[in-house]
């Protein structure tokens, strides 16, 4: 356990000093200021707009950002010690190998979430300030409720990252299958969704199937966490026209989030402990 | 008292290639051990499964009473320290943060970490970024982590690659004081020279099987290797005259090429043919060598093995 938060410290650490965290926060933070800013510039007016359509747009773009970042941060914590040449002096020291990858995500998961609150915090803080008739109860529900998830969603792809870290033997590899992962989860998954959607044409078959089909990818089941609470007239017709049939209970998508985040971790230590260095 | 390292037909097979064959050896406590071999003689290998990094395909290691890769090897891991080949560290780190990083995973108390930095003479650079240290500063570092929470046996590999006679005295210095303090080393090289007088015994590897083990005086008498007499004559004197002599006393004999001569002592004849050269007035300067580990190394054979040669595991 204590080699695990001496691990894990590092990697904190390491990020804030690689500037990742400050990145990621500042990041997070003007997007959200000028989404809620410039949001409504479509629609002609320039100021800030409706809390909900702004978490709406947030989740969204968080959508594409978290994962690739989450990737980003991680997909070395196993690989890039093997390249260095670090990583067989650390594993002639007494901690187990389940200790080192466990350490290693907690620190990333650590930095990503650190970011987030950081990031997203600010910009609620602002928002709040300049805008007195988005300070209900319902808004901080939401934003937390958003900070959270995003949270879960940056740790799934941190645990997803430390799979292609240990089963990959070098670094360049371990890159291009982080970027593969993220376009298939990001992009190929839902344009495959609606590939399913026009063939069946709306058939029984596809509407009780469906809805469980989003489960397979936790971007997915984030947008779903995020805009199911929001509820209609966000912005985000199309999505929940495509779900409008099944109702998610908000303990169900949080329970899939986790698995995302447990099985992939899993799945790390078990490929990690078999591993020949 | 029980082996430091106790190693019973060992093997380890990577992907059908044997990288160690039947590997039979001990390493007794508080004594220094050279592992010699070529590259890719299996000395890494053997090292990674002494640490429990790797698991053999075949046979047993026991180190300091306990398996490498069984119940108590986290525990055991505490018991040993270890400085890889061409060790590297965290490059964004200092020298201090990344000794107290490990000293932290190691439950070294942190003041020793200090400690050893300034044993091994990098007290000055201790708050600068590793990136920027030399080789030499990389391996000192090496050997400062190795030496955390006083482990009981210490594991070298490759230590002196790539540092200057300076830096490898220094190393070997504190080698010595380990011993003092009664640490058992392994200490791998391919440097063989060096090494021979800081070791009280060798285990010599080749292609993966082990092809003689023993204290220096051992490895001498088990090859029969003999020493060598180097004789420079007077400039007054006549070559071909002393070669008679030689030949009268049935000395084996070359002449190099600045007209030295190099004479085979024969076992047990060395004081009776010195006695002999020191009253010879043609002759200048006498020059003993023993076999040196270097030699005996070439005459073992280490090179290439010959067919239907008995490994020393089946002998014992």
């Amino acid at each position: 356990m204590r080699s695990i938060l001496i691990i894990s410290r590092k990697e904190f650490r390491d990020d804030l000093r690689n500037r990742w965290t400050i990145a990621v926060a500042v990041l997070f933070a003007v997007l959200a200021l000028s989404i809620s800013y410039f949001g409504g510039a479509a629609a002609g007016k320039i100021g800030f707009t409706s809390f909900d359509a702004t978490l709406a747009s947030l989740t969204t773009l968080a959508a594409f950002v978290v994962p690739l970042i989450g990737l980003l941060i991680a997909y070395d914590m196993v690989v890039g010690e093997q390249d260095n040449g670090t990583l067989l002096l650390v594993l002639s020291y007494p901690i187990s190998r389940a200790e080192l990858v466990a350490g290693k995500f907690l620190g990333h998961c650590g930095a990503l979430t650190a970011a987030t609150l950081a990031g997203f915090g600010l910009a609620v803080v602002i928002i709040q300030v300049m805008q007195p008739e988005a300070r209900t109860a319902d808004a901080w529900l939401h934003m937390g409720n958003f900070v959270l998830s995003v949270s879960v969603l940056g740790a799934s792809f941190v645990a997803l990252a430390s799979v292609i870290s240990v089963m990959t033997g070098d670094k360049a590899r371990a890159a291009g299958l982080a970027l593969v992962t993220w376009l298939v989860t990001v992009i190929l998954f839902d344009l495959c969704l609606l590939a399913v959607l026009v063939v069946s044409g709306g058939s029984r078959w596809e509407q009780s199937v469906f809805p469980y089909l989003l489960y397979l990818n936790p971007i997915d089941v984030f947008r779903l966490i995020n805009l199911s609470t929001l509820g209609s007239g966000s912005g985000n017709e199309l999505f929940m026209g495509m779900t409008a049939t099944h109702i998610y209970r908000p303990w169900e998508l949080y329970l899939a989030m986790s698995l995302w985040v447990a099985v992939p971790f899993g799945l790390a230590q078990f490929l990690f402990r078999r591993k020949e260095v | 008292m029980t082996n430091a390292i106790d190693i019973a037909s060992l093997g380890k097979r990577y992907k059908g290639v044997a990288a160690l064959a039947g590997v039979c050896a001990s390493v007794p406590m508080g004594r220094v051990i050279g592992l010699l071999g070529h590259n890719g003689a299996g000395k890494s290998t053997l090292i990674k499964l002494i640490l429990g990094l790797i698991k053999p395909t075949s046979g047993q290691v026991t180190v300091l009473g306990e398996s490498p890769w069984g119940q108590n090897a986290v525990s055991l891991r505490r018991r040993i320290g270890y400085l890889p080949e061409s060790v590297a560290f965290y490059g964004n780190l200092t020298g201090s943060e990344v000794i107290r990083y490990l000293a932290g995973l190691k439950r070294a108390p942190q003041q020793q970490a200090g400690r050893l930095l300034e044993r091994v003479g990098l007290g000055h650079a201790k708050d600068r970024r590793i990136s920027t240290y030399s080789k030499g500063m990389k391996q000192r570092l090496g050997l400062a982590q190795a030496l955390l929470a006083s482990p009981e046996l210490v594991v070298l590999d490759e230590p002196t690659a790539g540092l200057d006679p300076q830096a490898t005295r220094e190393l070997y210095e504190i080698v010595g004081e380990l011993r003092a303090e009664g640490h058992s080393v392994l200490v791998s090289s391919h440097v063989l020279a060096e090494l021979e007088p800081h070791i009280d015994s060798a285990l010599i590897l080749r292609q993966g099987e082990l092809l003689a083990a023993g204290s220096i005086g051992d490895l001498r008498r088990q090859s029969g290797l003999p020493g060598i007499v180097m004789v420079q004559l007077k400039g007054s004197s006549d070559p071909a005259e002393f070669v008679r002599k030689l030949d009268a006393l049935g000395l084996v004999h070359e002449v190099r090429h600045d007209g030295q001569f190099n004479l085979q002592i024969a076992e047990g004849g060395k004081l009776a043919l010195l006695q002999q050269l020191a009253s010879d007035s043609a002759i200048d300067d006498i020059v003993v060598k023993e076999a040196s580990l270097a030699r005996l190394y070439d005459y073992l054979g280490a090179g290439a093995k010959r067919p239907g040669e008995q490994s020393p595991c089946a002998a014992s």
